[in-house]
């Protein structure tokens, strides 16, 4: 009985570190975001505003030219429009190719599959030169276009993959039979594969979502200004910014996180079993 | 007849796939490797290209910045990975247990993975800030620590710092993914192990490494070669200083070919990047063969 007494303290204490680790970083954020930037550069530190403020909110979110506001809002309704746009995009391709790799194996298709993998983790790096050439070429540079597309060779891959394990999950004699009846597979892919994986095209659309809003280096090279700048440029330039208001850069950080952090929480279920199948299957 | 008809409808409903991977993906790679081997520069990259071989990539193997890169590189992966699986196994196996708060706690660890990278970069950048950051005043109020330091401002503590926000960030995932694997292990293998007078180390080595190795070994690798890209934190939080001490190989081909132009030999760097993860996305593909089909 002692042995198990000692055990529970031992897992109570170790639970109440990993709750601390997590939560204090992100409760720091938000209290800095809801200090007043003369409060957060006062020696010694104070842990809590003696007058929390929303002012930093309300910079970013209300709208002046020329301010904050002005590029901070222009970011987030461009990161909507880019990854909204680049999933719809990806996910159209995906889906029959998944349906492809799933029901209709052939060896030559399999080592295509695996490509797509290995092409999904190629560092961006390997690609992005041509890619810059190529669109500063065409005059596409800073257009949300550039990104739409240049996005698509990660969502895309990875859109399939996990498409195309779901689809391996549905039994084949359901498409079979009205294929049999003389529809064909576009047919079969709508009426009868896509309403049943409507549960994994939700996390496929959601996971390319998210990876969309995060991502930086391209973002970071095919923009320059208010027209196309991505909610994590807008984010890296205000911490760069010479004038140095912590304040304001921890609200635009909270901002950035609400909509990612919300889908994630929305969809762990689907995350975690997405996951884990990921690493037993592939 | 019917089974090439297949055929062909099996190859049409990839092509949109193919079309748009060959054009956003494909001929980039291919792109990259012609430029390697010129001294394309970013401005008009096509007019003032000549052929050179392979002395972009002779100079890059010769350079000592570019060794010091991939051994940053190198360091940064497998310290964070390294790290990011120990603290991600010992976490499965406390969320394995049956206590109060756990559904809390396992839900909290979704939320450093659903932090987008940068604003994960930027809280710890202000978190370790020399003059107002909460690091040095937390450690200054707690006695433990004399005067404020720069934690990113020097060269001895900067990668390291760097580590353990990417850690943060990433320990959820392996944590979900072993927990996930723990889940599959059969109760009573344990109560057979106890009955049989095996110790709670020996039930570790023995039953729980063995059973959760394989999934373990796909997120050690997939994490290796996310590792291995490392950019975005990089790049928000020292922007790979101090004195060079946080460039990692991403960062030196942004610079050498979006700062000082050199299309060429950033191309050379790249490839160089391009060839360490390739054995680290072959080690990939082995081991999701090896536990089942794709």
């Amino acid at each position: 009985m002692q042995t198990t007494l000692a055990k529970k303290i031992c897992i109570y204490l170790a639970a109440a570190l990993l709750a601390l680790v997590i939560a204090l970083p992100v409760l720091w954020l938000f209290i800095m975001s809801i200090s007043s930037s003369t409060h957060l550069t006062t020696l010694p530190l104070e842990w809590w505003p003696d007058s929390p403020t929303l002012e930093n909110y309300r910079s970013l979110l209300i709208y002046a030219e020329n301010t904050p506001s002005q590029s901070f809002l222009y970011a987030i309704r461009n990161s909507i429009f880019i990854a909204l746009a680049a999933t719809g995009l990806s996910i159209c391709a995906a889906i029959p190719a998944a349906y492809s790799f799933s029901r209709m194996p052939g060896p030559r298709r399999k080592n295509l599959l695996y490509a797509v993998i290995a092409i999904f983790m190629l560092p961006p790096v390997a690609l992005v030169l041509p890619l810059y050439t190529v669109m500063s070429a065409l005059g596409l540079l800073n257009t949300h276009f550039a990104l739409i597309i240049v996005y698509c060779s990660i969502l895309l891959p990875f859109a399939t993959w996990l498409l195309k394990s779901n689809f391996d999950t549905i039994p084949g004699d359901l498409d079979e039979a009205p294929i049999i009846d003389g529809a064909n597979r576009l047919q079969a892919i709508w009426y009868v594969i896509l309403p049943i994986a409507r549960p994994a095209l939700g996390a496929a659309v959601m996971m390319s979502v998210l990876l969309a809003w995060d991502e930086f280096f391209y973002g970071l090279l095919f923009t320059n200004d208010i027209r196309s700048k991505t909610i994590t440029v807008a984010i890296a330039d205000l911490a760069a910014g010479r004038v140095a208001d912590y304040g304001l850069i921890s609200a635009a950080g909270i901002l950035a996180a609400v909509p990612p952090v919300i889908l994630a929480f929305f969809m762990q279920k689907t995350l975690v079993s997405g996951l884990a199948s990921g690493s037993v299957k592939g | 007849m019917i089974s090439h008809r297949k055929t062909v409808t099996a190859w049409l409903l990839l092509t949109p796939m193919i079309v748009m991977i060959l054009g956003v993906s494909g001929y980039p790679l291919i792109k990259t490797v012609y430029y390697s081997m010129t001294g394309a520069k970013l401005v008009a990259p096509e007019l003032t290209d000549n052929w050179v071989w392979f002395h972009n990539y002779i100079r890059a193997l010769s350079s000592a910045n570019f060794r010091e890169a991939i051994w940053h590189t190198t360091y940064f992966a497998v310290i964070s990975v390294g790290v990011e699986m120990i603290i991600g196994v010992m976490v499965a196996l406390l969320l394995n247990e049956v206590f109060v708060g756990r559904t809390l706690l396992r839900a909290m660890l979704i939320l450093p993975l659903a932090l987008p990278t940068v604003v994960n970069a930027m809280m710890w950048r202000l978190i370790y800030n020399p003059d107002f950051g909460a690091l040095n005043a937390l450690l200054v109020q707690f006695g433990m620590l004399d005067a404020y330091r720069s934690w990113l401002g020097d060269p001895a503590t900067a990668l390291d710092m760097v580590i353990v926000a990417d850690v943060w960030k990433n320990f959820p995932l392996v944590a979900l993914i072993a927990l996930a694997a723990l889940q599959t292990v059969p109760k009573d293998l344990y109560e057979a192990a106890t009955l049989d007078g095996a110790g709670m180390w020996n039930r570790f080595w023995r039953i729980t490494l063995p059973a959760i190795m394989g999934p373990l070994s796909v997120a050690l690798v997939l994490r290796t070669i996310e590792a291995f890209k490392v950019f975005d934190i990089i790049y928000v939080m020292t922007r790979g200083g101090p004195a060079s001490s946080t460039k990692t190989v991403s960062f030196y081909v942004y610079q050498e070919a979006f700062a000082y132009m050199r299309v060429g030999s950033g191309a050379s760097y790249a490839l160089i990047v391009v060839l360490i993860s390739a054995c680290l996305i072959a080690g990939y593909m082995y081991l999701i063969r090896k536990h089942g089909e794709a």
